[in-house]
Formats: C-alpha cells, structure tokens, sequence
C-alpha cells in the first residue's frame, strides 16, 4: 500500500503540483538541524576515533552517520516516523495508498460526505457539515479528551482529488490532499493520501502525539484499509465479540480487546 | 456451547463457552453436525505456527445446519444444510474476482501482522491463529461464518456428512496439488506424505489421469491404504532410499510431477533432517523442509513442484540450483476451495469418489483432545478423526 517511488516521479510530472527533484524529495531535515547534525557527528567522529576502544568506534560510526545526515539533509529515523523537518519545521507528514474495486465517482462521492469518514477512520469522533466547503472535525485524544477544528476545502475536482486545510483557529493545523485515480482495465481505483499536520505545542500535543501513535502512515493505512473493506465489501471484518476459552493472564494484556 | 480449545503445546481442552452471536450484515451462525481435526491442526498443537492464543477455538474443517442469518445474506435460508469452506472470502476484491479465494484482501482483521510476515495478507481462516485472522474455529457446537453469502455451499439431501465433510479443506486440498500438476497421458507423479491431503492428491492424479502414482511415507496403515484406494506404488522411507527408489522406478527419468503433502515438520533420519531439528530448537530456523527438499532433487527436469503442505516461515537449504537448472515450475497456495465445492461435489455424486474412505476415527467433540493425541501420534491406525458435537 505504501507509496512507490514510480509514483512520486509521475506526480511530479502532474501539472497541478510544482515538479519537485527526487533529491529534495528524500530531503527531511531542516537548515538549522542540518548544520548542528554535521558539526557534532564530525567532533563525535573524531572524539570516537581517539579513543581506540570499540565504545568510540561505535561513537564514531555514529558521528558519522550524523555527518551524513547533515550533509545529504536525510534521516532515515524521520522517514520511518514519517517525520520531515525540512518543509515545515515540527510538520508530520504522512503518505499512504489503497486500491478498492470501485469507481472513482463512488469512492469519491463516499468520502466527499465527510460525515461518513468517522465510520473508517479510527480516531475521528464526529464530522460536520457545516457548508459547501466548510467542516468541523472532532477527534478522540487518550484521557476523554477531544481535539476539534474547521476544515475548509481548498480544491475540488469531483471524481478525482479533494485538497483541504484547517481553519486558522484549528487545535491542530492540517491539510492534505485525497486523490481518486482510476486503474486500468476495470481494476478499479486507487486512493491516495497525502496529509501534514503540526502537532500542537504543551499537553494538547502531547495528547495528539499519543492519538496518532509513534507511526502516523500505519495509522493512515489501517484506515485506508478500512475504508477499502468498508467500500468491497459494505462492512469491515472483526472478530470483536466472538466467543473464547478460558484465556491466560499474559493473553489478555496481549491482546484486550477481542 | 461446548468448543474445543488450545492451551499450549499438545494441550486442547473442550469448554464450555458463549455461543457466537452474529457480529456483521453478511455473517451467519451455524449449528455444527461434523467437524473433523485437519494435519494442519497439528501444527498449530505441535506449538509450530505463532499467534495463536491460550481460548483460541480451533477447527476449520466442518458442515451443519444455518440456525441464524444477518440481514445482508440472501442465498441462504434457515435449516440448510451447508459445507463451509476453510478459507473465509469476501468475493468482491481483486483476487476473489479472479477465483484466487485463499487470497482475499478484506477477510483478515489482522492483516498488518501477516504483511509484516509475508509482505502481504492471505485470507483469514477459521481456527488457524491471530495471523489469519484470529477467528474461533468450527471444532464447537456453533460457529460463526462470516461472508455466509459466499462461502458455504448447500448439500444435496440424501448425502451424508461423511461423503461431503472434506470438500471443507482435505479434498480441494489434494485437488488443487494434483490439478497444479499438468498431469498429461503416461505422467507419474509422487507424493510425500500419505496423510489425509496426500491421500487426496494420490486419489486425484488418478482422476485426472497420471498412470502411476508412487506414495512415500513410513506410516505400514498410510500406505496401505493408498495402494488400495489410489494403486499407488509405496516407498516407506524408513526402509528404502527414496531418491535412488524412485529413480529405478522411473527408468531413471524422475516424477513427472512431484508433491509435498507433508509441509513444515518433515521426519526423517537423513543428515538434512538432523540440521533442521536443530535449528528450529535453537529457533535459528522455524519450518523443517526435508520433504520438500527431496521432492525437488527428485523431480524430473521441466517437472513441477506442487506444495499444498502448509509453510509458515522460512526454511534453510532450498536446493534452488536444482531448481532453476532442471526448470522446475512451482506451484502452491493455501487452497481456492470455493472454486472446487461443486465439481469435486458433482464428482462425488458420480461415484467417482467417496471422500469417507480416509477416516479411521469417529468420536464425539468431548473425545476431542484424545483425538488429538491419537492423530499425532499416529496410534491405533489413526489416518483421519471425525468428532461429533
């Protein structure tokens, strides 16, 4: 499901967007971290290289890694938390796709009620339309808590993309784009999401930090795959509610909820 | 309801548990009449396959009567009598749409851990572990089928559950092996493991025509009953060398097609199957694939390989020299059973098979856990238990 590197060439090439190179694509680290990377991998490098033991080699295989990462702006620990420092600073980026077997028109008609999200995507509690571009979007955070905001749409093409962004007062700033790209010879349609947000500062951070767990793309794709099943098949499979044996100790913290 | 299940390694239990309720529009709940212990439920008794729980259900091979329908399931009436594939199939994905039924996208809750595995997810599957899904088995007085709309299939009145039991899994099973092989006028084809599903396949090649078919495995009770059933030639491994027997039974050719019904806990004394032993105690390997790896030096260069033994991890020492010089073709996959309910049932009504002739055993559901342990242990003849709730 994940995005494939043919695909971000091709998007390039889409003339909604600006093209952008495959090397300032890979690049997720920001000016300033980059500088302060660079320097302290080379003074950890040389610290490591005179000690002589196998402590400073590994101190010093690791200052170089952080001299690579400030040099090439590319931090392999952002990509897998789906963290990119360089667009925006403290931005969380998130890049997922699904393939359904239906058209675009039905997926895209589908989500376009956005009051229907809530019954794919995990997190959210409750959307509501409150004109033709305007929402407002109640999330669920740990502890009862909830984070809300406005979300205007910025562009629209029916059957094929919907962009929007969080209203400036919004608990947490978002915006991304949803795409609905047909597949040749009745395969159906993928979907694509492209979604940024920055977490806010304080408690409330914190709270989204835990919402959307350590990796935001495995969130996003469990609710794609949702909204895959829900669309295939008119309902998402569980087990939630079946019945078991008597189950170990270790079996229920394991696995709460089934 | 009464329901068998797993503890722990070589401990099943029957226990009383809540009767299943149905959760989704297109479920079903069906009231079990026959329920039979699969091969491939020993592996999960073994302690072989992860992910699966201390109350699990077990059980994927079973038929009975619909006592409860959810409202978005229309093909079936209540008081029907169905068979219940093993492979649970939404039939409205990419791969259901191209009979590719054990490959359905949206049945596996738990899909991110088999992609994490596998790359990607199979089916979900009754009893068989959290990485197929985690849903409770058919080893039970009720189960829970979900996409009743497209899995179970009617039985005929007048059979009985003994004739159409195993077009849930075993019959397929062996099918599909034999069918993958391309069997052409004058092919022999040799089968590792007289089990169940390798009494199927010997029985299958028949009817797809090879002219000879060769059973190896070290069970007197096993081969015998494939060369009273299916005519096989047997090889027992304990007595004969089987490379340079089946050589000299083939005229120094090889198999035409070659099939491995054992899977992931192959026996033997050779020096392949000591290593495997070793590194699968010191967890350094998880499948043991003696098996597989002789039916591959066996096999008659431009033959086929065909693999219904279950995998579930990986395996060291894959002859893959030998397969690509000889031009080997591989085929394997957990069973389309959707797409053989009715033409093996057709061929059941014609005669031409009466599935019943592999069980040994039939007990009642309570009896489970010694059925369990017979079959293991291959003790007093056992070849295939059928339990009664």
């Amino acid at each position: 499901m994940a995005a494939t590197e043919r695909e971000t060439l091709s998007r390039s090439a889409d003339s909604r967007q600006p093209p952008r190179s495959l090397a300032a694509q890979q690049q997720n680290v920001g000016t300033l971290e980059r500088w302060i990377s660079a320097f302290g991998g080379g003074a950890l490098t040389a610290y490591g290289l005179l000690q002589r033991s196998a402590l400073g080699g590994a101190l010093a295989a690791s200052g170089g890694y952080l001299v690579y990462r400030g040099v090439a702006g590319n931090c392999l620990g952002y990509r897998a938390l789906g963290v990119n420092t360089a667009r925006h600073p403290g931005v969380v980026s998130v890049r997922q796709a699904v393939s359904i077997t239906k058209s675009p028109a039905e997926l895209y008609e589908f989500w376009r009620n956005f009051e229907n999200l809530p019954c794919f995507m995990d997190h959210l509690e409750s959307v509501t339309v409150q004109g033709d571009k305007r929402s407002h979007w109640v999330a669920k955070a740990p502890a009862g808590m909830t984070v809300a905001w406005d979300a205007n749409i910025t562009d629209e093409h029916p059957k094929e993309l919907i962009s929007w962004h969080s209203a400036p007062d919004a608990d947490i700033e978002n915006w991304g784009t949803v795409r609905f790209v047909a597949e040749p010879e009745d395969r159906g349609t993928v979907v694509h999401v492209e979604l940024e947000y920055r977490p806010p500062a304080g408690k409330l951070g914190a709270a989204v930090a835990r919402l959307f767990g350590e990796e935001p793309n495995q969130q996003v794709q469990e609710d794609l795959r949702r909204f895959k099943r829900l669309m295939e098949t008119g309902e998402i499979p569980t087990i939630e509610g079946q019945p078991r044996g008597t189950r170990s100790p270790l079996g229920k913290i394991l696995s709460p909820r089934s | 309801m009464r329901a068998l299940c797993w503890h722990g390694k070589d401990d099943v239990r029957v226990e009383n548990v809540p009767d299943p309720q149905i959760i989704n529009p297109r479920d079903a709940i069906i009231k079990v009449t026959s329920t039979a212990i699969c091969g491939s439920d020993l592996h999960l008794y073994d302690g072989y396959i992860p992910t699966v729980e201390a109350g699990d259900i077990l059980g994927h091979e079973f038929m009975g009567e619909v006592v409860e329908l959810g409202r978005e399931v229309k093909n079936l009436k209540i008081g029907d009598r169905v068979v219940v594939p093993f492979p649970i199939s939404c039939g409205n994905c990419f791969f259901c749409k191209r009979g590719l039924w054990s490959c359905c996208d949206n049945s596996n809750p738990n899909a991110w851990m088999a992609e994490k595995l596998w790359g990607y997810s199979p089916c979900g599957i009754f009893g068989y572990s959290h990485l197929t899904g985690g849903y409770a088995g058919g080893q039970a007085e009720y189960v829970r089928v979900p996409f009743a709309d497209v899995g179970p299939m009617k039985v005929p009145d007048g059979m009985d559950d003994e004739q159409v039991l195993f077009l849930t899994d075993i019959f397929p099973t062996g099918y599909m092996a034999a069918e993958a092989c391309d069997i052409q006028p004058g092919d022999t084809v040799a089968v590792w493991g007289a089990g169940p599903v390798g009494q199927f396949a010997l029985k299958s090649a028949r009817l797809l025509g090879a002219e000879r078919v060769i059973a190896i495995d070290r069970q007197p009770e096993r081969l015998e009953l494939a060369r009273r059933e299916s005519d096989a030639e047997t090889i027992n491994f304990d007595e004969l060398p089987v490379l340079d027997t089946l050589k000299e039974l083939t005229g120094g050719r090889g198999p035409d097609a070659v099939i491995d019904a054992v899977g992931l806990e192959a026996h033997g004394g050779s020096p392949d199957a000591l290593y495997d032993r070793a590194k699968a105690a010191a967890f350094m390997e998880t499948d043991r694939g003696h098996a597989l790896r002789e039916a591959i030096i066996a096999c008659r260069k431009g033959g086929t390989v065909s693999i219904p033994g279950v995998y579930g991890g990986f395996v060291d020492k894959i002859p893959m020299g030998a397969v690509m010089n000889k031009a080997l073709t591989f085929k394997t996959g957990q069973t389309h059973v959707h797409r053989y309910l009715r033409p093996l049932l057709e061929r059941i009504e014609r005669d031409e098979i009466n599935p019943a002739f592999v069980i040994t055993h039939r007990l009642n559901l309570d009896e489970a856990a010694h059925g369990y342990e017979i079959f293991k242990k291959k003790q007093d003849n056992c070849i295939k238990v059928v339990l009664r709730p």
